[in-house]
Order: structure tokens, then sequence, then C-alpha cells
């Protein structure tokens, strides 16, 4: 089995991305090993996981992650899924895969036009992804969420009941007003994961809650 | 000798993108509850984008092929917004 030291994270760093070295704190925690990917890069060639970070890439001009969609990167990180490889964005970065289409359906504003940062209890709905693994299904995790376009939209929900494709949802209430109170969720092979909620800021104790920790022990399992 | 064939020319162009009918808009429900705070009784508040922009193409439907293109790449997210194109030759 392969040690989890050689396990590599590629981190993408958009202009504008700031939850990224929250991530990498969350890799080492692991003992996994976390590697900088830039906006204008285009090999991942040597990475065996992707996280695209939360932030404000491109200063949410045009709509939260547009810009980023268009960037070099992002063929790199469609073709490394296309390859059933793991790829987890989170926050902003969940934003840009629903953008680009790597899942489905979009975050759009909240429905009281605020961002809210607070702890929110969410349930985990499916573990077939790599990155729920080694949660249960019906878990209820404390994770924090910090957005001001996190409402999770689609035109074809029932498709993501009949394929398994919610990940997360609110457990105490629906802060930001998403369908279904979703706040995560995965592509048809699982493989790409879109969540709102930061895992890598519920880590340890310290952080009150480290029910975000298997996100990232998940991939190495 | 003037060539007309081929002939360059420059647009104006504006794209006016907004959401879907029938989708919840927080930000124009928020402006028409502060504008009843002054006391302006208003209804049914839509906020509408508009990005303006010249370009050159050789004719006007060569112009709106590429701003449509411009709009389902990035412009515009399909599955929540409507989008109408103006063109006009400068």
């Amino acid at each position: 089995m392969t040690d989890v030291s050689d396990v590599n994270v590629g981190i993408i760093r958009f202009p504008g991305t700031n939850c990224d070295r929250d991530i990498e704190y969350a890799v080492n925690l692991v003992g996994a090993n976390p590697n900088y990917i830039y906006w204008n890069e285009t090999d991942l060639s040597k990475m065996d996981v992707v996280i695209i970070p939360g932030g404000f890439s491109y200063g949410d001009y045009l709509r939260a992650g547009s810009i980023a969609g268009i960037t070099p990167i992002i063929s790199a990180i469609k073709e490394f899924a296309k390859e059933n490889n793991p790829v987890l964005g989170i926050c902003n970065g969940a934003q840009i895969l629903g953008e680009i289409d790597l899942v489905p359906g979009v975050f759009i504003e909240n429905e009281n036009a605020k961002f809210i940062c607070k702890s929110k209890k969410l349930e985990v709905k499916t573990n077939r992804t790599p990155f729920t693994k080694l949660y249960k299904k019906g878990d209820i995790i404390d994770l924090p969420i910090a957005h001001k376009e996190g409402r999770y939209y689609t035109d074809n929900l029932e498709e993501l009941y009949d394929d398994d494709q919610i990940v997360l949802t609110f457990n105490d209430g629906n802060p930001n007003g998403s369908l279904d109170a979703i706040t995560g969720v995965c592509n048809k092979e699982g493989n790409v994961v879109a969540v709102m909620p930061h895992p890598e800021r519920a880590v340890e104790d310290l952080l009150r809650s480290k029910d975000g920790l298997k996100f990232f022990e998940s991939f190495l399992d | 000798m003037l060539q007309w064939e081929g002939l360059i020319m420059n647009y104006n162009v504006e794209v006016k993108t907004s959401l879907k009918k029938g989708m919840l808009n927080p930000e124009a429900s928020t402006i028409e509850k502060a504008l009843s705070l002054l006391n302006f009784e208003v209804n049914n508040t839509k906020t509408i984008n508009i990005i303006q922009f010249t370009l050159n193409a050789d004719s006007k439907d060569e112009a709106l092929s590429q701003v449509d293109e411009m709009c389902q790449k990035l412009l515009c997210n399909p599955v929540i917004h409507d989008y109408e194109i103006n063109i006009c030759e400068e």
C-alpha cells in the first residue's frame, strides 16, 4: 500500500483564493503531501487528488467562480476528473465546479442577500465519494459556512436523488434558501465533490469541531 | 480604390443578463424593501446587468454570432440566466 506521505494533493490557487493555507494545514495534518498549483499551469500528472479552495477568485466579478472557470488549469482539472481522480471544491471551489459543469447546478446569492458566517449542523447523505468514505450515511456533522453566494439551485433536482448525487444537506434549518437544503453535491461518478461548508476549518478541537477531518482522511483510505 | 468586400465594421454591443423568470432575486427584493422604508411602494422589482463593449466584425450577423457565443461561454450561466443582445453600427 502507498505511504500516505506519497499522496500528492494539488491545491489550486487563483488570484483571490484565500483558504489555500487552511487546506495545506489539513493536508499536512493527515500526513499527505500538499502542492500549490497556479491558475496558469496545465500539468496535474503528479497529483493524486485536487482540491479547489475557497476565497474570492477574480473578485467574484461577473458571477462567483465564472472567470476562474475559463483559466488554463480548468482544462487540466476536467481531464483529471474524467480519469476518475478525486476532485474537491470548497466554497468558491464549489462555485467554480458548478460553473464548469463538473457538478450539476449552481450556487447563487443567498435568499436573504447577506454574507452568512456560522457553524451549522449538516447531514452526510452519501459516503460513496472519495471525500466522505469514512462517514456513515446519516452522520450529523458540525462545519462552518462562510458565503454570500451559497444557495444551491438546479433545474434537475430529481436526477440528483435518482443518482445519489447529494452529499451534504443542512440539518438545522436552511440558512441560505438552498433547494431541499442541499449544500454539497457530486457528479454521477462520485469522484467530483462540491461543498459550500468548510471541512478544512474543522479539523482539530482548537477549531471547535474536528468533524471535517474525515474529508481529508477519506481520500487516503 | 475602395474595397467593399471584407470591410470590417465596428459595432456597439450591449448584453443584458437577468435571472430567469420566476427565480428568486434577493437583490431585487432587498431594493424593494428599502424603497418601502422610504415610503415608495413599488412592485415587480428586477435587477438586470448590462455589459457594453465595441466589437469589429464583417457583418452584423457575424457580430451577433460572436456575442451569442460569449454569452454561452462566459457572460451568462444558462442554468439561471436569460440574456438579450443589442447590436448597432458605431
